[in-house]
């Protein structure tokens, strides 16, 4: 028994270990099947650039996962063959020093299948990297921040942080929505897996990218590029919305701030203490730039580029100490009394 | 199995017997002064070995941190220093040293020399890199950093600017990190310049270069793709200095400067570097594998065309880690090509080391089940390198955990797998004791299957859009199970090395005695006494093939009958 | 002592000189360094954002250059000297070396005194401030260094240390000599004739 398991057990256990180990991942239930919707895999494309990536990608796939069957396969094979068993004299076994035809086979093979896989991936850098911007497609610049993004709509007279809201795009009606990229202080990337590949925000270094969603939707994505202590807090969500919705959307974001007189407290505290250093508010005096545009506040759903939501008891402790939540933000706490907070909040909850 | 004397000059031990044994200080100094290239190389091992426990540690409390989400185990300042000082230490603390470490041992024997051609240079390169290593980690503790955390960088082993100017990084953490891998970069230097001068000009007689084993070979190319790759790091790295602590502007946005600069250079120099970290193993595996196949390696000068060939094309991939930063696609395009490109002589070496195996008589002692699993698992490194060589896939990949996965299988899956295949093949050369192979194989599985359940599962978390450095995620992203997977597997991983160092220390008092040749096998170093005396060879060797000890083995049958 | 019979292929075994192959693959190395600055140079002229230009302060150092590759070649004549024993020569030869080694660091200290104090140029003045003390300095440091050499060398030679059995090794060193000479015959063509 003991030599059948030194005959075969090893080799064999080996291999099933391997089979086992590469494909429980893909087994494991709870892992994959029932993944929440906002999960942004890159298998799961809704923009065009994505849809020819997620093809290209499947048929890189193909390509290595053949070559992987073929050289793994004879690599296992050869492992169980030509094992010593237990009955073998000590004599050596011939010895091949190498074979020119053997060698030239196996540069061939391998350089056929780099000019098929590099000619396919070119087609497809083209057709992203360089696909002209429409007349009539959506303009958003997007600047990148430590650790929150703004968005701006030059042509419509917006400017919002943290959450993108693009119209879909139908094959009646395409919709492209392309993104100027800068960033105001270090590096960033813009990453959406199920809109787009990832383009990097550079300092002095602006960059282009563009989407084109077919579906609409919200679509979860962060930044993708070390920026600092809060990186990965910098979270993105994008609303894909029908073209109604969109011009909805568009049309509240272009009105100045709500004026209510019942949250008057909770204003004069915001422009008497500092906020507008950082923070802008449309139609008051508070033109701050540092810090998010807050004249639709009210409007996103989440705050502190979707490290909390917007709820009044998550604006209150955002506004007490923002290291509670994000801890190293730049954002400092203001060491204000709760009563003025809570009138603070009260102002911002109106900002719709 | 061969442990008769073997008549090359270097089986006469001539030091007397009974020697005594000095006390524990000047045993110990005698450490410190030492010249030899067989200390300083055990010297080199040891202090890798240490860096490695400490750089583990670092990532098994990552993955805690990362088991589940939106963990408060690891604050993210102390988060984002351990992730920038795992990375740094495991590429300049751990995989240089244990490999130039190796080189530093083997590569005089190898050749039949007595030393290396510079022997105060090597201890002073030794030294050069221990204490840049002693000065990286003094950042930790070295004066308060912005939240009090000690001043560990902790901007990532990549270290972009403008993150790293003095705007964005207060403190001292920056200059640790850069003046730290300075120092330590000339001691690489010192190693390269010794063993490309060592393999030039010290072989015995009737060692052409074509006789030169595969992993002597293999440095060669390394030290001299070493040259003029750490050289660019050392460049980026004192401009960075300028900019930090002079006013200079290499990096300064507002002035002028570009991030780009910085990302091109470190890339320039961190491509080729990944070969310098491979390239040893892959003579690692072409000394093992044809002694536990019985064979001799398959197609030897195209193991050393593709090797050279492979050094050569790597210095014209480094782009492939820019595809996000918005070059045209046309230098898109560029860098996909030569990055495919230098596949292939990847794979002939792959190709190479399975005919090899074909047709012979394998032997699955722990040496040689590291480096099947090498095979198996380089290959998959390799594929998962071409996937992201394809760009607009790796506009998805890039910076995700795919590519974490991509390269931790290189570095663990082929680099440290044949590491340990190493130590447990030369370890009884080294220290003339043998490894427990029960203990070893205990090892083997134990980290084969957290490793597979480590990695493989990576691969999938990156697929499905998690980004790498960031300390938490959040729970509805749905990548809670697949870390906590990963994280199981680390700590299997981590206990399969703690049996390891185990197995090391109880052999080192209690394995069996090894004899100067225990695996039958035919390069130079087997000629001599385990452990070999100071001085290697009692007289220079002569050869006459590839495999001296084949040929007096086998003396109607001789290697030089047949090689080219 | 091998069991198998020395063939006569093995009886010569010439081997290229460690020093030297050590020395040139030091060279290597450091022409990747000088590379990369070479690289930052030419990518950031014109970009200045403010300051001094190259055309505006840079004076042409003729004369520092003239003393400098002359030096390559009093040195090559004092290796020739070296090898057929005539110590006396190279000392000569090596002093003169020296002397015009140190006269182009004289010339550059003074060339940096003026964008200094005249022209109001630092490395921290704009980009170019920042290519060019970097690039330039990072030369005149292996000058010295090359300098010290020289010296040291010279006081073995004075001190009658020094003979024909030293051949090789003032060889060695020369090569480095020649490879300062080298990256100022390229640094001296970006910085001094492209770059203004």
């Amino acid at each position: 028994m003991k030599s059948l398991i030194r005959e075969h057990g090893a080799r064999a256990l080996r291999l099933i270990f391997l089979l086992v180990l590469l494909a429980a991942p893909l087994a494991a239930p709870s892992a994959w099947a029932d993944l929440p919707q906002q999960t942004p895999s890159t298998f799961a494309p809704a923009s065009t650039p994505a849809f020819s990536i997620f093809g290209l990608s499947v048929f890189a796939l193909a390509i290595t996962g053949g070559i992987f069957v073929v050289v793994g396969g004879l690599l296992a094979y050869a492992v169980v063959r030509f094992r010593e068993r237990a009955n073998d004299d000590t004599s050596e076994p011939p010895q091949i020093y190498g074979s020119l035809q053997v060698e030239l086979a196996w540069t061939v093979i391998p350089i056929l299948i780099v000019v098929v896989l590099f000619l396919t991936t070119a087609r497809i850098i083209f057709a992203i990297q360089d696909a002209p911007q429409p007349k009539d497609a959506l303009d958003v610049t997007v600047i990148g921040h430590q650790f929150w993004w703004e968005f701006r709509y030059p042509k419509l007279g917006i400017v919002t942080a943290n959450e993108l809201h693009v119209p879909v795009s139908t094959p009646q009606t395409p919709q492209p929505t392309f993104l100027h990229l800068l960033s105001a202080d270090v590096d960033h990337s813009f990453w959406v897996p199920q809109l787009a590949g990832k383009t990097d925000l550079i300092p002095n270094h602006p960059n282009e990218t563009w989407i084109e969603p077919t579906h609409t939707g919200l679509y979860y994505g962060q930044c993708a590029q070390f920026c600092g202590v809060q990186h990965a807090n910098m979270l993105l969500r994008v609303y894909v919305e029908t073209p109604a919705q969109f011009a909805a959307w568009v049309k509240s974001q272009q009105q100045p701030a709500v004026e209510d007189p019942q949250v008057a407290a909770g204003r004069e505290v915001f422009e008497t203490h500092a906020c507008a250093n950082c923070h802008a508010v449309q139609g008051t005096g508070a033109v701050g730039t540092f810090g998010p545009d807050l004249t639709h506040l009210a409007s996103r759903d989440t705050i502190a580029a979707g490290a909390a939501n917007n709820t009044p008891q998550e604006l209150f402790n955002w506004i007490k100490d923002p290291d509670s939540i994000k801890p190293g933000c730049l954002m400092p706490s203001m060491q204000l009394s709760e009563n003025d907070i809570h009138e603070l909040v009260a102002y911002l909850e109106t900002l719709h | 199995m061969a442990d008769q004397s073997i008549p090359i000059g270097g089986s006469l031990d001539v030091t007397p017997q009974v020697r005594e044994r000095l006390p524990l200080l000047d045993r110990l100094h005698e450490w410190v002064v030492t010249v030899d290239h067989k200390r300083l190389g055990i010297l080199y091992v040891l202090y890798a070995l240490f860096f490695m426990a400490v750089a583990g540690a670092e990532a098994l409390s990552m993955r805690v941190q990362l088991a589940v989400p939106n963990n408060h185990f690891l604050q993210p300042e102390l988060y984002d220093q351990f992730f920038t000082m795992h990375g740094t230490t495991m590429v300049f603390l751990v995989g240089m040293p244990i490999l130039f470490g190796i080189a530093n041992y083997l590569v005089p024997l190898m050749i039949g020399a007595r030393d290396m051609a510079f022997p105060r240079l090597n201890a002073f390169s030794f030294w050069l890199t221990a204490f840049g290593g002693i000065l990286l980690y003094w950042s930790y503790i070295g004066g308060f950093g912005l939240y009090g955390m000690g001043n560990a960088p902790d901007v990532g082993w990549f270290a972009y600017a403008p993150l790293t100017t003095k705007p964005f990084s207060i403190g001292s953490s920056i200059d640790y990190w850069a003046l730290a891998l300075i120092v330590s970069g000339f001691g690489t230097l010192g190693t390269a310049i010794n063993i490309v001068a060592t393999t030039l000009s010290m072989r015995c007689k009737g060692m052409t270069l074509l006789r030169m084993p595969l992993f002597v070979w293999l440095m060669l190319v390394v030290s001299a793709l070493t040259l003029i790759t750490i050289t660019p790091l050392t460049a980026a790295q004192v401009m960075l200095l300028l900019d930090r602590n002079l006013g200079a502007h290499f990096f300064d946005a507002q002035a002028g400067g570009s991030a780009l600069l910085w990302i091109h250079f470190f890339w320039i120099f961190g491509h080729p570097e990944v070969y310098v970290l491979v390239l040893p193993v892959f003579g690692i595996a072409s000394e093992i594998i044809p002694v536990f196949s019985r064979k001799a390696i398959f197609g030897y000068p195209a193991m050393v065309a593709a090797s050279v060939g492979i050094a050569f094309v790597s210095l014209g991939v480094w782009a492939h880690h820019m595809f996000t930063v918005g070059m045209t696609s046309v230098g898109n395009t560029f860098f996909v090509l030569s990055t495919m490109l230098v596949g292939i002589p990847t794979g002939i070496k792959i190709f190479n080391w399975v005919a090899t195996i074909w047709g012979g008589k394998v032997r699955f002692q722990t040496p040689m089940l590291f480096c099947v699993a090498f095979l198996f698992q380089f290959l998959i490194a390799g594929l998962t390198g071409i996937m992201l060589s394809v760009a607009p896939w790796d506009w998805q990949l890039h910076n995700s955990y795919f590519v974490i996965a991509h390269f931790h299988y290189v570095l663990v899956g082929a680099i440290v797998f044949n590491i340990f295949a190493a130590v447990y093949y030369w370890f009884p050369k080294v220290t003339g004791r043998m490894l427990s192979e029960t203990l070893g194989k205990w090892h083997f599985w134990l980290f084969l299957i957290g490793f597979h359940l480590t990695f493989d599962t990576m691969h999938f978390v990156g697929l499905l859009g998690m980004p790498r450095s960031i300390y938490t995620y959040q729970a509805d992203r749905g990548w809670g199970h697949l870390n906590f997977i990963i994280t199981v597997g680390a700590f299997i991983q981590g206990i399969a090395v703690l049996i390891f160092f185990w197995n090391v220390i109880v052999s080192l008092r209690k394995g069996k005695e090894a004899g100067n040749d225990p695996w039958d096998a035919w390069t130079l170093e087997w000629a001599t006494p385990s452990p070999p005396p100071a001085y290697n060879f009692a007289s220079d060797p002569v050869v006459h093939s590839r495999r001296p000890l084949w040929d007096i083995k086998h003396p109607d049958d001789p290697d030089w009958k047949y090689e080219s | 002592m091998s069991a198998i019979p020395v063939s006569p292929a093995a009886e010569s075994w010439e081997l290229p000189s460690r020093g030297k192959v050590g020395m040139l693959s030091l060279i290597t190395g450091e022409c990747a360094i000088f590379t990369i600055f070479v690289v930052g140079y030419v990518f950031y002229l014109g970009k200045d954002v403010s300051g001094p230009t190259p055309g505006q302060v840079l004076d042409i150092p003729v004369f520092n250059t003239i003393c400098l590759l002359s030096s390559s070649v009093t040195i090559w004549l004092s290796e020739r000297q070296i090898e057929r024993g005539r110590i006396r020569a190279f000392a000569a030869l090596w002093a003169l070396t020296l002397a015009l080694g140190i006269e182009f660091l004289i010339g550059t200290a003074l060339e940096w005194k003026k964008l200094i104090l005249v022209d109001g140029l630092t490395i921290r003045t704009n980009l170019f401030g920042t290519t060019f003390y970097s690039l330039v300095g990072l030369h005149a440091t292996h000058v010295i260094i090359g300098a010290v050499g020289l010296l040291v060398i010279l006081i073995f030679t004075l001190t009658g240390h020094i003979n024909e059995s030293h051949t090789e090794r003032i060889q060695t060193f020369a090569l480095y000599w020649h490879f300062v000479d080298a990256v100022w015959v390229v640094v001296f063509t970006v910085v001094y004739i492209v770059g203004r």
